[in-house]
């Protein structure tokens, strides 16, 4: 009797115990104001045609959360190339290539903050290029307002094919900060700045310049810095729909001015359809050494038309449709992109009949997303 | 009046000043939207990014074929595709 009198004292102690450490478990959680990001899978087929160029390859990305205090991911991308392009078919032949990126990283959240370290490591035959980012985000003012900061570091590695004599380097920072801010309940909004500084081996090892009509290899400077900053505006419009609008500007020392802004639409339609669609315009102005046909000799020269002063405007829609949701456990949806973009060059020429170049691109992306 | 009075007066002014009693305040700005009014802004709709692959490729499309880069949201990476 007194043994089984110790029994029961000793069980209710047990009891109290794991109630306790329960108690102590759902305090340190309802503590922390930030969730960790949702288990999530995503498998994408992409594609890019345009100007001589088709780009595609699938992509995947998983990511799980462990023991409740980290989220891990990992990803993979590949793009296949095969590069037809204006520039390629007036200087050199036709080529193919492939390039893979795997990318981990890893969330750790506590109390209103979320910290995020990663790594990526891109490989071409004749480009490799790592990259670390640290970025920490911090909820404040009630979890009305979150601020964001963030900072990368690459290296790259760049060779030239059938030149085993070239070697060079490159090196990028990135520094960014964003406040996203919520303003009513129905509108968010968010500004995020960003500083790029690049140094090393800035352009191509294939590409030419012309000068005076002749063909010279591109002379870049060999550091670059930058700053951009982007608005954006979202919306609830109250019937199961959304917008959203933003504008980036953007600057650099090579003298490039850049203006991007974008509209877009979202819907739901009944309980398993949602639809969005978007309309982008992008203009720049060439950077100070870009020249289609340079009339003097200087020290920086370069015909990349991604220098040059052009604009593009894109049509796009998404539709993305839930296949089999089990509330608790899954939600698995199935998604297709479109997007029309037409490039429109001002100051770069085809130099076979000496037109002003523009190219137009269909940009698709079929994929799954779900998550668990 | 000595120095360690006035030393005194500052400090006390301070703290009455840091803890915000007994002087006519500024209204201090409070969280206007309170958590129980943001179930609309947690719908999916209102993401700045509901998917990370999709909008990656975008981003990768867009940054070798314009001059612009950053301010994404995306930390990107290095690549020789332009």
């Amino acid at each position: 009797m007194a043994a089984t009198r110790a029994a029961i004292g000793l069980w209710r102690r047990l009891l109290t115990l794991l109630g306790g450490l329960l108690g102590g478990l759902l305090a340190v959680h309802s503590a922390r104001a930030v969730d960790l990001p949702e288990d999530k899978a995503e498998a994408l087929v992409h594609s890019y045609i345009g100007g001589g160029v088709k780009a595609n390859g699938p992509a995947l990305l998983v990511r799980k959360s462990v023991l409740d205090k980290v989220s891990l991911t990992g990803s993979y991308y590949m793009d296949a190339v095969s590069n037809a392009s204006i520039d390629v078919v007036t200087s050199a032949s036709p080529y193919h290539e492939v390039r893979h990126e795997f990318g981990v990283s890893a969330d750790y959240v506590y109390r209103d903050a979320q910290i995020t370290l990663g790594l990526m490591s891109s490989h071409e035959p004749d480009y490799v290029a790592n990259t670390g980012s640290l970025d920490m985000t911090q909820e404040v003012f009630g979890g009305m307002t979150t601020v964001a900061l963030g900072f990368s570091r690459a290296a790259d590695k760049v060779g030239k094919k059938n030149s085993p004599e070239f070697s060079e380097s490159a090196r990028h920072w990135q520094y960014r900060l964003g406040v996203t801010q919520i303003l009513t309940p129905r509108w968010l909004a968010s500004l995020n700045f960003e500083a790029i500084s690049d140094d090393g081996f800035l352009g191509s090892p294939y590409r030419f310049a012309r000068v005076f009509g002749a063909a010279v290899p591109e002379r870049n400077p060999r550091t670059r810095s930058g700053r951009a900053a982007k608005l954006r505006l979202v919306g609830d419009l109250g019937n199961r729909d959304a917008m959203h609008v933003e504008y980036r500007y953007f600057t650099d020392t090579w003298g490039i001015k850049a203006h991007t802004a974008e509209i877009g639409y979202s819907r739901y339609f009944g309980e398993k359809w949602l639809a969005d669609t978007f309309v982008r315009y992008y203009t720049q102005r060439h950077a100070i050494f870009y020249s289609d046909n340079a009339q003097s000799e200087t020290v920086y020269v370069s015909r990349n038309r991604q220098l040059s002063t052009f604009n593009d405007m894109g049509f796009g829609a998404k539709l993305s449709y839930d296949v089999r949701k089990v509330p608790g456990r899954y939600d698995l949806k199935l998604n297709g992109t479109y997007e029309y973009t037409r490039f429109k060059f001002k100051d770069f020429t085809d130099i076979r009949d000496g037109s002003l170049y523009g190219y137009g691109a269909n940009i698709i992306q079929v994929y799954l997303s779900a998550t668990y | 009046m000595s120095p360690l009075r006035n030393l005194a007066g500052a400090v006390l002014l301070g703290a009455t000043l840091l803890s915000g009693c007994a002087v006519p305040t500024v209204p201090t700005l409070k969280p206007w939207v309170k958590p129980y009014e943001r179930e609309r802004l947690a719908d999916p709709l209102m993401k700045l990014s509901r998917d990370a692959l999709p909008d990656k490729h975008f981003e990768h499309v867009r940054s070798v074929r314009e001059g612009a880069r950053g301010a994404t949201g995306f930390q990107g990476g290095g690549c020789g595709c332009n």
